[in-house]
């Protein structure tokens, strides 16, 4: 476990910027602690310093996962950003898309998102931009990437993708399948019963 | 000549609608109701004998009759008296002794038998057969309109409509079986009985049948040698289950003379094993633990699977909300009970509990009611530092991080590397930060680091309290894997104690539980580390639930033990379980202190422990090699006597075996000792 190079806290942050725009501080200064990034195994974990304290004394080898995932970096040292962050760029995201109930299910599978599944979107959106995908019950699903800009939006016609499917909530997890009774679909539901 | 009809008079005869008309009630009720002027006989059936008389006397007098009517017995034959009810007409006199009870005169009578008297049913047959041979033809034509009458009145039971207001056959037979003696219990000529009266037949019968039972006749050798060749029929071996465990309930009474317990039992072990199919091992160890009756329904229970529950994460939602978006996706729930903030049971759901967008969220947690106990025992208080040595699949570590409000920090162990990435899955999805996973084996601990608040240990087990989500533990465990997880169990449970830092101000306490139901997972365990280390056991907090073993079979355990607290799937309805807590008031390890006195001085500790006994060297093993332990010996030793002395101050409260002067060499007089307590 090692804290980030300049090289990567820039790449990791751009990638940020692209969600949450300038708020990059209120994630590092937050008001029950500070908390860091730090690099193990390829995978950005971002912790509160208490919690940092009580993680390097454990192994390098047997040390598994500190607090909480935000992406990893890939071989060639592209930043891919993880739905586990979501928790903490949700609130911070500067431009949000809104589906509606029927089409909730569908993104959790990994599709994109249609014109005629839209709830709402933030106006101003430009096109490409990464956008943070809530239910309309306010409950965060994903990120994606806009499609189509708020303007183009209103025009296109209703099976015209607008949002870009990257990450949502059913994926975060790796496949296990349950073992109780009504366990779901073995990709979405990955914890065992217990 | 003339009119002589009266047109208002005139009556309608013909097809057509107005001859249908109803007259009037004078003139309808008259073609039906017997004449007030009773000197106008009519002929009347026995039936209408018997109303016309009730009718006259009223019936309180009937009953009182009847009374009398069963106690006398059918020898005298001739009862003028009792039968006045019956007999308005002196017609009947002659059959009158037939009459004492609801008779019947007609030529059924030879085999229709009144319901009353069951015991004296032979006499009255043949009583009944002489007069009909006899009485046969004066009787003819009253027989004739009996059996008109007696069509539409006689049901199979005997009884008559008319005798609705008295008491039924099968009363006054129930009555009378009161009041008779139980000789007539051993009637065994049912057979060639008369079917009619079959509804006292069937009483005696119901006597008849218990009786049987208590002949419940062990099979014998060629039985269940036939039995073994062929392949089980389950609804033989099911009632033969039940008729022994009736047996044995009362054993005194329906015992086979002859027959000792010891078969009945282990008759009723092999149809439990085939019935249920478990190991002959396992079913042995649930006859010691549990007493009859309920080892059926712990066997019973463990086929069906325990309701599912869920765990609401309060760290992202209330269990009122989530409540309701499931019940909107159309989830039938309910909150889990009393004793619980958090958790839903669910009866059933249209969709997968397992998938729906609130659980992809992260809101709640699928987790067996069971679970959720432990961590009530536990109680994290925010701020601490908590440890989980075994915590895959995250279900309990989560619940520990949602009581803490994320605060504090969770050190989540698990030695199995798949299965924690499970736990890193669950982690994420319920939103838990503080916290840290780590691979390593629980055995570990201190050195890895120590010094944690509170410890929860939910030690790997056998299963045996969970056979209903794991139907193979029924077969494939036996005694070396039960004695191999306790084994491992208990070096498990000295770990956490020692990972516990007694001087903690909030904390200082370890949380053992499993999911077993065996003593030797369970209490044995728990007695050991009290005898192990500084610890002591105190009340877990939960109100409900059976109280753990302080003594088994041969076994004493501390008596302290009855704090600890056991679940079972027929009682609780949730999965077996075990939990105890320990409270660390120490952080020496006592591992010298076998010797006679208390006070007893370093440089003696070391030759002590010396002259080995099995036990000594044992437990080197478990703490790791015997340099160390020499060397923890001598360093603690100096300024450890004093805190143990200050132990055992504290200690003053209860006994302990070290301060009884326990010496591992003579294990008869460290058992005794145990016993002592």
């Amino acid at each position: 476990m090692r804290p980030l190079t300049e090289e990567e806290t820039r790449v990791m942050f751009e990638k940020l910027a692209r969600y949450i725009g300038e708020n990059m501080q209120l994630l590092v200064d937050r008001p029950d602690g500070s908390y860091c990034f730090r690099l193990h195994k390829d995978r950005v974990y971002y912790v509160s310093e208490r919690l940092l304290k009580l993680a390097t004394s454990v192994p390098g080898d047997r040390l598994v996962s500190l607090g909480t995932c935000f992406g990893k970096f890939t071989k060639t040292g592209k930043f891919r950003l993880h739905v586990t962050a979501l928790d903490y760029l949700a609130p911070y995201a500067k431009y949000k898309v809104w589906v509606k109930p029927g089409t909730e299910q569908s993104f959790l599978y990994g599709n994109h998102v249609l014109k005629s599944g839209l709830g709402r979107i933030t106006e101003n959106t430009a096109q490409y931009q990464g956008v943070v995908v809530y239910s309309m019950a306010d409950v965060p699903l994903g990120f994606g990437v806009a499609a189509k800009s708020t303007q183009d939006c209103r025009k296109v016609d209703p099976m015209a993708i607008v949002v870009f499917h990257q990450a949502d909530v059913g994926d975060r997890v790796p496949v296990v399948v349950t073992a109780g009774p009504q366990g779901g679909e073995g990709q979405k539901a990955a914890s065992l019963e217990r | 000549m003339g009119r002589k009809l009266d047109p208002t008079r005139k009556e309608k005869r013909g097809p057509g609608r107005k001859a249908r008309k109803q007259k009037g009630a004078e003139i309808e009720l008259a073609k039906f109701l017997p004449l007030a002027n009773d000197n106008i006989k009519k002929k009347l059936s026995s039936h209408g004998r018997k109303r016309a008389a009730k009718r006259r006397t009223g019936p309180g007098k009937l009953q009182t009759e009847m009374n009398l009517l069963l106690v006398k017995k059918a020898g005298a034959a001739e009862q003028p008296s009792p039968q006045k009810r019956k007999d308005p007409t002196g017609l009947k006199e002659k059959a009158s002794h037939r009459h004492h009870q609801p008779g019947f005169s007609d030529d059924n009578s030879g085999w229709l038998t009144p319901v009353t008297k069951h015991a004296k049913f032979e006499e009255k047959e043949d009583e009944h057969k002489e007069l009909s041979d006899s009485e046969g033809d004066e009787d003819s034509w009253e027989n004739e309109e009996d059996n008109g009458s007696n069509e539409e009145i006689v049901d199979d039971y005997g009884a008559s409509s008319s005798e609705e207001q008295e008491l039924l056959p099968i009363e006054q037979a129930a009555r009378k079986d009161k009041s008779d003696s139980e000789d007539d219990s051993e009637d065994e000529k049912q057979g060639s009985r008369p079917s009619l009266g079959q509804k006292e037949e069937e009483d005696t019968d119901l006597q008849l049948n218990v009786d049987i039972d208590e002949e419940f006749v062990l099979p014998s050798c060629e039985e269940i040698q036939k039995e073994t060749f062929e392949p089980p029929d389950l609804h033989v071996i099911h009632q033969r289950i039940k008729d022994n465990m009736e047996v044995l309930k009362d054993f005194r009474n329906k015992r086979e003379e002859g027959r000792a317990r010891q078969e009945y039992l282990v008759l009723l072990r092999q149809d439990l094993v085939a019935y249920y199919s478990y190991s002959d091992f396992l079913l042995e160890k649930f006859m010691e633990i549990f007493p009859l009756p309920e080892l059926v329904n712990f066997l019973e229970a463990n086929e069906v699977p325990r309701p599912m529950t869920i765990r609401t994460n309060t760290l992202k939602t209330r269990r009122r909300d989530l409540a309701q978006a499931l019940i909107n996706r159309g989830v039938n729930l309910d909150p889990l009970g009393k004793w619980s903030k958090t958790g839903l049971v669910i009866y059933d759901s249209s969709v997968p509990v397992g998938a729906t967008p609130e659980y992809l969220a992260g809101h709640y947690m699928l987790q067996g009611a069971s679970s959720l106990l432990p961590i009530m025992a536990l109680a994290p208080q925010e701020n601490e530092r908590i440890l989980d040595m075994c915590c895959a699949p995250g279900g309990k570590t989560s619940y520990i991080a949602q009581l803490m409000k994320n605060t504090g920090v969770i050190l989540a162990n698990d030695s199995s590397a798949e299965r924690l990435r499970s736990v890193v899955g669950n982690l994420h999805r319920l939103g838990v930060t503080n916290t840290v996973v780590s691979n390593c084996d629980g055995r570990q601990f201190p050195k890895v680091l120590g010094g944690f608040d509170r410890v929860l240990l939910d030690a790997p087990c056998s299963g045996t309290g969970v056979i209903s989500k794991d139907p193979a533990v029924k077969t494939n465990k036996d005694e070396k894997d039960i004695l191999r997880c306790a084994h491992l169990q208990k070096e498990l449970i000295l770990s956490a104690i020692d990972s516990v830092n007694a001087a903690s101000e909030t904390g200082g306490y370890i949380v053992y539980c499993t999911c077993s139901i065996m003593v030797e997972e369970n209490e044995w365990v728990v007695d050991y580390a009290l005898k192990k280390r500084n610890v002591r056991l105190v009340p877990t907090g939960l109100d409900f639930g059976q109280e753990g073993f302080s003594r088994f079979k041969d076994r004493r355990f501390h008596p302290s033990l009855k704090s600890t607290r056991r679940f079972y799937p027929h009682t609780h309805n949730m999965d077996g379980f075990f939990i105890a807590k320990l409270k660390k008031f120490s952080n020496a390890i006592p591992n010298v202190q076998k010797d006679e006195e208390p006070a007893i001085e370093p440089a003696s500790q070391e030759p002590a422990p010396e002259p080995t006994s099995e036990l000594q060297s044992k437990r080197r093993k478990l703490e790791g090699s015997k340099v160390a332990t020499g060397k923890k010996m001598q360093r603690p030793a100096s300024k450890g006597s004093s805190l143990q002395k200050q132990g055992r101050a504290s200690k003053a409260v209860w006994p302990s075996p070290r301060t009884l002067g326990t010496r591992p060499n003579s294990r008869k007089k460290y058992k005794m000792h145990q016993s002592g307590q």
